[in-house]
C-alpha cells in the first residue's frame, strides 16, 4: 500500500492545510484550489437547500386544510415552482458532484488539482450568477409554470417571469457542462502512476458516469429553454399549435434532459454508498466490476427512457410500450447495485458509525423508490397515477431518500478529511434516525392518496385526502428538524470537535493517506498505486471472486 | 373484499388494474422486507468483533444469478402491464360519444343529443362511452380516478378516452395537467346513471337543438353549404356518407375521415387535399370556435347515418 511512506511525513515536515493557505476573502473568491471551490459550493448549495426547503414548508402548512388557509392560488403555484426549480437545479444536480466530486476526485486519483482549475472556478461563478438570477426571479414576483415549463402554458398563458427563470436555469446548465468536462478530463489525464481504470474507487466511476450524462444531456435543456424564450419573447412559432407548432415537442426535448438528470442526481449517491459500505464492513465492494458496468449502463440506457413521462400526453400507444420496456431494462442495473451493497456487508466486520447509518437509510429508501418506479414503468398503472401524489412520493424517495441521504452520508464520512475535525457521533446518529423517520412519515402517505387519485400541484383538494395531508405535514416538520440538526452540530464541530487525524476510519483510498485537512498540493509526493481499491483487512484472495 | 375499500372502482377495467397494482405492492413489500432484513441481519451477525466475520464470499455465479432473475422478473411485469394496455387500447364500435372542450379553468361537455354541461358529465352505465376531447388554450388532462383512466387534452388536436362503467353514482373528475392559476379548481363530477335514468335525464333537459341540427344551421350560416351543398356549382367534395370512410388524397395517401380529419379540413384545408379537387377552400381558423367545430362534425357525421344515406339514394 502507498500509505506507509506518506503517513510518517507530516510529523517530519508539517505543511499548511488548504484552509490555512490564505485568510483573505480574495484568497477564497479567486482560488483555483479544487478543495476551496468545493467548500464554496457546499456553502452555496446549502443556502439553496434551505431556500427550497422553506418554500415547501409553507406549501405543506397550507395543505393542512383542503380549502386553502393563507395563500392565494397564485402564491401557492409560485411557491411549489420555486421549490422545484431551486431543488432540482440549484441543489440536487450540483449536490454531490460539485462538492464531494470536486473535493475528492483529484485526491482519490492522486492528482494535485483538476485538469482545468480556472474553468472550475468559472463554473462556480456561473452557478452563483445563475442562482442569484433565480432569486431575482423570486423577488420580482416569481414564476408559476412548475419546474417543467410545459408549453403552451409557459410560452403564452403564464403570468410569471418565465424568461428570467429560464435564463437562470440556462446559465446554471453551462456550469454543469463545464464541471462535467473538467471531471472527465481529470479522470482521463491526471491519474497517479498505477491508478488503472480497474483500480479507480467506485465514487470516481460514479462521478465519471455522471459527467458523461451532464455533458451530453444539458445542451438539450439549453436548447429547449432557448426555444421557450424565442416563442414567448420573440413570438417565433415553435410550440404553439395555433401557429402550426407542436406542444408535445417541448415535452420530448425537456424529458430528454430531465430524465437523464435524475441519473445525474442518483449516480454520485451510488458512488458514495459503495465507498462508505466497504469502509465500515472492512471488505471489498461486492461485485466491483458489475458495479462499474451497471453505472455505465444506467448512464447510457437512461437516455432512452424519457417517453415514460408522456404515457398520457398523447404519444402513440406503441411508443408507450417501447418506453415502458426500456424503463424496465434500466431498472435492472439499479436492482443489481442494491443486491451488491447488501452482499458487501456479508461476512464483513461492521461498525455502525453515522455515515453507515445514513447509507443504510439510503439503500432502504432507494429500494422503495426504485420499486415504485416499476409501477410507473407499467403503462396502465402510470395512466392512473400519473401527475398524482404517487409520482411525487416516488421521485422524492429517489431524490430525497436517495440523493439527500447519500449527501449526508458523504458529509459525515469525509467531514474529518475536509475540516480536520470530528463531529459528535451520538448527535449524528440522532440526525440520521430523525431524517429516516421524518422522511417515511412525510412521503409514505403520499403513495396512498396518490393511488386514491389526489393530483399533484393542487392548492385546494377533495376533503377525503385531508388526514393523509396532515400526516405528511407533520412528517415534513420532523424532516425540517432533521435537516437543521447537522447544521448545528457540524458547525459546532468546526471549533470544538476533536481533531480527527489523517485517517479516522482506517479507510483505504488515496484521499485518506494525506493529512486532514489536506495541503494545497494534496500530496507531498505523487503516490504510486499498487493495489486494487477496498483491500480491507477482512478481505482474502480466495473470497474476492466477483 | 379489497383492503382499500374506500377506493371507488366502477368498471371491470378498474378492477383489473387494481389487481395488478396490489400484486405489485405485494411483490414490492416482499423485496423491501428481504433487503431490510438482510441489511439489519448482517449488521448484527457480522458486527465488529463477531467470530463470523471474514471468510470467502460467493463470486460471479451469484452475480449472474440475480442479474438473470431480476431481468426475467421485470420482463414478466412488463408483459403483464403491456398486455393489459393492449386490451384496453381500442374502444368497441358504436360508443356513445360525448364531446369535451377544456379551457382555463372549466370543462365543457356536450352530449350527443345537444345537451351542454359545465364541469359535469352524465353518462350511462353498461354502455361503452367515448370522450372526444380538445382544449381551447393550454394542455389539460382529464382524470377519472374511479375508472383508473386519464388522458391529456391538447389544443388543436383530439384525444380520446373510453370506458364501460358498471356502477352508478357521482365520482371525481379532475384536471391533472398543471394549467395555470386555478388548476386545482378545474374539477367536476362524473355522474354515472342506469340507462333508464340516463334516458329520463336526457329527456328532461331541454337542448335548444340536437348537436347535428345545430351543426346544420352553422353549415349554412358559415357558408359551407355554398360549396359542399348538393346544388352547388363549385367543385367541392360531397360530404354525404364520408364520415368513417376512407378518403383518397391528392398526395396519393388514403386517410380515414374521422373527427380529427374533419377538424383539420375545416381549420387547415390546404393540408390534406382530396384527390381530384383544387385547394380553393379558405381556412376557418379565425371564424369558428371549438364548440362550433364539434357541432359541424356532428352534422357531417349525421350525413352518414343510415336514413341520410337512404335519402341520398332516393334523391338519385
Amino acid at each position: 500500500m502507498t500509505d506507509i511512506a506518506l503517513d510518517r511525513l507530516p510529523q517530519a515536515e508539517p505543511h499548511p492545510s488548504y484552509l490555512t493557505e490564505g485568510h483573505t476573502v480574495a484568497s477564497w473568491l479567486l482560488t483555483t484550489d479544487h478543495k476551496r471551490i468545493a467548500v464554496l459550493y457546499v456553502l452555496s448549495i446549502t443556502a439553496f437547500f434551505f431556500i427550497g426547503g422553506l418554500a415547501i414548508s409553507v406549501v405543506r402548512l397550507e395543505l393542512l386544510t383542503p380549502h386553502g388557509a393563507f395563500l392565494t392560488d397564485e402564491e401557492y403555484n409560485r411557491l411549489f415552482t420555486l421549490h422545484g426549480i431551486v431543488m432540482v437545479w440549484f441543489f440536487l444536480i450540483p449536490s454531490i458532484p460539485t462538492t464531494f466530486g470536486n473535493f475528492l476526485l483529484p485526491l482519490m486519483i492522486g492528482a494535485k488539482d483538476m485538469a482545468f482549475p480556472r474553468l472550475n472556478l468559472i463554473s462556480w461563478y456561473l452557478f452563483v450568477f445563475a442562482g442569484l438570477m433565480a432569486l431575482y426571479t423570486v423577488i420580482i414576483g416569481g414564476v408559476d409554470t412548475g419546474w417543467t415549463f410545459y408549453t403552451p402554458l409557459s410560452t403564452f398563458y403564464a403570468n410569471g417571469n418565465v424568461i428570467a427563470a429560464a435564463a437562470a436555469v440556462f446559465i446554471s446548465g453551462f456550469s454543469s457542462i463545464a464541471t462535467g468536462i473538467n471531471f472527465i478530463t481529470t479522470t482521463h489525464m491526471l491519474r497517479a502512476p498505477g491508478m488503472h481504470w480497474t483500480r479507480l474507487p467506485l465514487f470516481v466511476w460514479s462521478i465519471y458516469a455522471t459527467s458523461l450524462v451532464m455533458v451530453l444531456a444539458t445542451p438539450v435543456l439549453a436548447m429547449s429553454l432557448l426555444l421557450i424564450v424565442a416563442e414567448r419573447w420573440l413570438g417565433l412559432p415553435i410550440f404553439n399549435p395555433a401557429n402550426g407548432g407542436d406542444p408535445l415537442l417541448f415535452q420530448h426535448l425537456f424529458w430528454f434532459y430531465s430524465h437523464p438528470a435524475v441519473y445525474i442526481m442518483i449516480l454520485p449517491a451510488m458512488g458514495v454508498a459503495s465507498e462508505v459500505l466497504a469502509c465500515f464492513a472492512r471488505r471489498r465492494v461486492f461485485g466491483y466490476t458489475a458495479m462499474i458496468f451497471s453505472m455505465m449502463s444506467i448512464a447510457v440506457i437512461g437516455f432512452l427512457v424519457w417517453g415514460h413521462h408522456m404515457f398520457v400526453a398523447g404519444q402513440s400507444p406503441y411508443a408507450n410500450l417501447v418506453f415502458s420496456f426500456l424503463s424496465f431494462i434500466v431498472a435492472v442495473p439499479s436492482a443489481i447495485k442494491v443486491f451488491n451493497w447488501t452482499a458487501t456487508l456479508y461476512r464483513g466486520s461492521i461498525t455502525l458509525k453515522a455515515p453507515l447509518l445514513y447509507v443504510m437509510s439510503f439503500i432502504g429508501l432507494f429500494t422503495m423508490g426504485g420499486l415504485t418506479g416499476l409501477f410507473l414503468a407499467s403503462v396502465p398503472i402510470d395512466i392512473h397515477v400519473h401527475a398524482t401524489y404517487f409520482v411525487v412520493a416516488h421521485f422524492h424517495f429517489i431524490m430525497v431518500g436517495g440523493t439527500v441521504s447519500a449527501f449526508f452520508a458523504a458529509l459525515h464520512f469525509w467531514w474529518p478529511k475536509i475540516t480536520g475535525r470530528m463531529y459528535p457521533d451520538a448527535w449524528a446518529h440522532y440526525g440520521a434516525m430523525t431524517m429516516f423517520l421524518g422522511f417515511i412519515v412525510t412521503f409514505l402517505p403520499q403513495f396512498i392518496i396518490g393511488y386514491e387519485g389526489m393530483p399533484r400541484r393542487y392548492h385546494v383538494y377533495p376533503e377525503q385526502f385531508q388526514p393523509y395531508n396532515v400526516i405528511s405535514t407533520v412528517g415534513a416538520l420532523i424532516l425540517a428538524v432533521a435537516y437543521l440538526l447537522p447544521l448545528f452540530y457540524l458547525t459546532w464541530s468546526l471549533k470544538y470537535g476533536k481533531l480527527a487525524g489523517n485517517n479516522p476510519w482506517q479507510a483505504t483510498g488515496l484521499e485518506w493517506q494525506t493529512t486532514s485537512p489536506p495541503p494545497k498540493e494534496n500530496f507531498e509526493h505523487t503516490p504510486v498505486v499498487t493495489e486494487e481499491p477496498y483491500f480491507y483487512e477482512y478481505e482474502t484472495h480466495e473470497g474476492k471472486g466477483s | 373484499m379489497n383492503p382499500f375499500s374506500f377506493f371507488s372502482r366502477v368498471s371491470g377495467y378498474a378492477v383489473a388494474i387494481d389487481d395488478f397494482f396490489f400484486a405489485l405492492v405485494a411483490l414490492s413489500i416482499l423485496v423491501t422486507a428481504i433487503v431490510f432484513a438482510l441489511l439489519i441481519g448482517f449488521c448484527v451477525r457480522y458486527r465488529a468483533g463477531s467470530p463470523h466475520s471474514g471468510g470467502p464470499r460467493p463470486g460471479l455465479e451469484l452475480e449472474i444469478t440475480w442479474m438473470v432473475a431480476t431481468f426475467f422478473l421485470f420482463l414478466f411485469v412488463f408483459w403483464w402491464a403491456a398486455s393489459s394496455e393492449l386490451q384496453a387500447l381500442h374502444a368497441p364500435a358504436g360508443t356513445l360519444d360525448i364531446h369535451v372542450v377544456a379551457k382555463q379553468w372549466m370543462w365543457k361537455a356536450q352530449q350527443p343529443n345537444g345537451i351542454r354541461e359545465i364541469n359535469e358529465i352524465h353518462a350511462p352505465i353498461d354502455t361503452p362511452v367515448r370522450l372526444i376531447m380538445t382544449s381551447q388554450d393550454v394542455i389539460h388532462s382529464m382524470f377519472l380516478p374511479a375508472l383508473r383512466i386519464k388522458q391529456d387534452v391538447l389544443p388543436d388536436r383530439y384525444t380520446y378516452l373510453w370506458f364501460t362503467a358498471k356502477k352508478a353514482g357521482a365520482f371525481h373528475l379532475l384536471c391533472t395537467q398543471f394549467c395555470g392559476t386555478e388548476h386545482s379548481r378545474m374539477t367536476g363530477r362524473l355522474v354515472l346513471m342506469t340507462p333508464q335514468d340516463y334516458a329520463r335525464w336526457s329527456s328532461t333537459q331541454q337542448p335548444s337543438q340536437s348537436m347535428a341540427a345545430e351543426g346544420e344551421t352553422l353549415f349554412r350560416s358559415l357558408g359551407c353549404s355554398g360549396c359542399h351543398g348538393p346544388n352547388s356549382s363549385v367543385h367541392a367534395p360531397d360530404l354525404t356518407g364520408i364520415y368513417g370512410h376512407a378518403v383518397q388524397l391528392s398526395s396519393g395517401r388514403t386517410i380515414t375521415a374521422d373527427d380529427a380529419y374533419i377538424r383539420d379540413s375545416i381549420l387547415l384545408p390546404k393540408r390534406d387535399i382530396v384527390a381530384g379537387y383544387q385547394p380553393v377552400m379558405p381556412s376557418y381558423q379565425e371564424t369558428v370556435s371549438e364548440d362550433q367545430i364539434v357541432s359541424l362534425i356532428a352534422y357531417i357525421k349525421s350525413l352518414s347515418d343510415e336514413h341520410a344515406l337512404n335519402a341520398k339514394g332516393e334523391r338519385k
